[in-house]
């Protein structure tokens, strides 16, 4: 049976393209660097090889499939570098997230009693600031980079799903078959993450897929404002932020890595909508929760 | 409701309480900022006795909320005035761009969503998925360029009309004093560009949501008796459905503004607005410790303000969840 998808289109043809973009972005992010004739962190002759438009050869005769910015980087090799960093601290600032927020909710909802109604005050606490003033507090105070991001974004991206799964543990362990295993002598502990949390796990694994986007786009403001991804390293966000006085002169430079990023994130929401469908059994319904960022 | 009211301030002192804790155990000395930079570490550390940052963190702490609690948020280390003073100047421009960014979020979302669901599965809903499932994609910033780049720069060469060259800099023209309408005709097309960047990510949003809960409405009784007894189109959704969608909408706006808060203060950094938050990024950037907590204490009481009042709308506009 093929799934409907989430815009109601016939069959997954939408989200077997966005799986295919996603593999090749992935593959590319990976490859195209290692591979590639311009180096996307060199500055050579700035004057013979700056602002090359799109598909144009700069004054040495090398060609520039996406043209190249102020310094005469090749736009297309440091925006495929950028989405190997972009996509690493999405998907692994988004995972942390999803695993200490299952890990808070499930216990939470499992043990009930005075730990649950500390462990949702202080959801309630780190819910209740916004996350990109919780988010800058954090980068500016530690020093920018990679692992601060993914730390960060975690840190303040795990509320959600732990609620969401607390939830979920509450409502599956009044089933049956929790007082069978209570009653054969299971132990807590086992019956949690044996039992109960494979049949809690559908909307962690939804809101884990949704929150890779969102982290994508928390990570390239954050390098906007100059507080994530220092250069000369490319992330989409501070590159779009080299492209933002050129939008005249050059509207390339903060086109492209503009572009790359809202395809990413789509085709990362379109999948996480088709996985929602399929996992939580729900029909294209679009949660509040995911529109707090 | 007092107990509701009691639960919102906890957590707002919690919050700051977790404010102070991240913020005050970061590295770094905003006294190495404040000095100049031939200065010896005495002047660093005469500074710090200064402003007090010597004595131990938990009698800092308990100087500050004492302070608070007397309605003082202290004195700016950078600007040397007080914090109340300057986030009084920071912070209406940012509560008119976030109340009108809000308001056009909805009027946008609402309806586009509801077109969706009553159009379900054909060419307008597809499209209209499409749109804005990208526009829900796009950084705030960069759509702010992009309507810098096109109604600022690009009119003229684009051929937009003259009233479609919009400004992109500030709240107003410099250099020209205006007064009664003609100021209030400039701040409004100052305000165009940095409103739209703001609402359109978030209408984008909503009107994913409303499509949506707009669909699960649709064939239950209250619509189709709507409709047998013959009301217009207008009429059912306008009135019949909004009215049922009304709670779920009241959630989200409630919701909404920490999305608001995030957006505001990457269009306030790309239209040079002086709202609050280009004052936090700017106190973050120099370690101006008065003005991050300030600053955070009003964000913290403006959502947790925003849930309680939702959760306490609520039994108003739907009875049957008392």
């Amino acid at each position: 049976m093929r799934a409907r998808g989430p815009v109601g289109w016939r069959a997954g043809g939408i989200e077997t393209a966005c799986l295919a973009i996603l593999v090749f972005t992935a593959f590319g992010s990976a490859l195209i660097p290692l591979l590639a004739r311009h180096d996307p962190l060199a500055i050579g002759d700035v004057l013979a090889t700056r602002l090359v438009a799109p598909f144009g050869r700069d004054a040495t005769g090398a060609f520039h499939l996406l043209g190249t910015d102020r310094f005469g980087r090749d736009l297309f090799v440091r925006m495929m570098l950028a989405g190997r960093i972009s996509l690493f601290i999405g998907i692994g600032g988004s995972l942390l997230a999803a695993i200490i927020g299952t890990a808070i909710g499930a216990v939470a909802g499992w043990t009930g009693g005075f730990i649950d109604r500390i462990a949702m005050a202080v959801t309630d606490t780190f819910l209740a600031i916004p996350r990109m003033v919780l988010l800058l507090l954090c980068v500016a105070f530690w020093s920018p980079g990679v692992t601060t991001v993914i730390v960060v974004l975690a840190a303040t991206g795990w509320m959600g799903v732990a609620r969401v799964i607390r939830g979920e543990v509450q409502g599956v362990r009044t089933l049956a078959y929790v007082d069978a295993a209570i009653t054969l002598g299971a132990r807590g502990r086992r019956i949690l993450w044996r039992d109960v949390m494979p049949n809690a796990i559908g909307p962690a694994i939804v809101a884990a897929t949704l929150g890779v986007g969102n982290a994508i786009l928390l990570e390239s403001g954050l390098s906007f404002l100059g507080l994530g991804i220092q250069p000369p390293r490319p992330s989409w966000g501070n590159m779009i932020a080299g492209g933002r006085d050129l939008i005249v002169t050059a509207p390339w430079v903060a086109l492209a890595p503009g572009v790359a990023l809202i395809v990413t994130v789509l085709c990362v929401t379109l999948l996480g909508d088709a996985l929602r469908d399929v996992l939580a059994g729900e029909k294209t319904r679009v949660g509040a929760s995911e529109l707090v960022s | 409701m007092a107990r509701r009211l009691g639960e919102a301030i906890l957590l707002v002192w919690l919050v700051v309480t977790l404010i102070f804790a991240l913020v005050r155990l970061a590295p770094g000395d905003p006294a190495a900022l404040l000095v100049p930079p031939n200065a010896t570490a005495a002047d660093a550390a005469r500074i710090r006795t200064e402003l007090g940052l010597d004595r131990p963190l938990a009698v800092q702490y308990v100087r500050w909320s004492r302070e608070v609690l007397r309605g003082n948020l202290g004195e700016s280390f950078v600007q040397h005035r007080p914090v109340t003073r300057i986030l009084a100047e920071a912070a209406p421009v940012s509560v008119w761009l976030g109340l009108a960014s809000l308001a056009l979020t909805f009027l946008i979302g609402v309806p586009v969503g509801m077109a969706q669901a009553a159009r379900r599965g054909r060419a307008l809903d597809h499209a209209l998925t499409v749109t804005t499932t990208a526009v829900y994609a796009a950084p705030t910033f960069w759509l702010a360029l992009a309507c810098v780049a096109v109604f600022t720069y690009g009119a003229s060469s684009l051929g937009l009309p003259p009233s479609l060259r919009l400004p992109s800099f500030g709240l107003h023209t410099p250099g020209v004093t205006l007064s009664g309408m003609a100021a209030f005709v400039d701040l409004a097309r100052h305000a165009v560009l940095p409103v739209f960047a703001l609402s359109i990510v978030g209408a984008a949003g909503i009107a994913r949501y409303a499509r949506s809960a707009t669909a699960d409405l649709l064939p239950q009784e209250f619509v189709r008796t709507a409709r047998a007894k013959g009301a217009p189109a207008s009429r059912v959704y306008g009135v019949h459905v909004l009215r049922a969608l009304l709670p779920q909408l009241v959630i989200l706006f409630a919701l909404s503004l920490p999305g608001i808060v995030a957006g505001s203060v990457f269009v306030e950094s790309v239209f040079a607005w002086p709202g609050m938050g280009r004052a936090m990024l700017l106190a973050i950037q120099a370690r101006d410790y008065p003005v991050i907590m300030g600053a955070s204490l009003l964000y913290a009481a403006a959502v947790i303000v925003a849930n309680a009042a939702a959760d306490m709308l609520m039994p108003v506009l739907d009875p049957r969840r008392l």
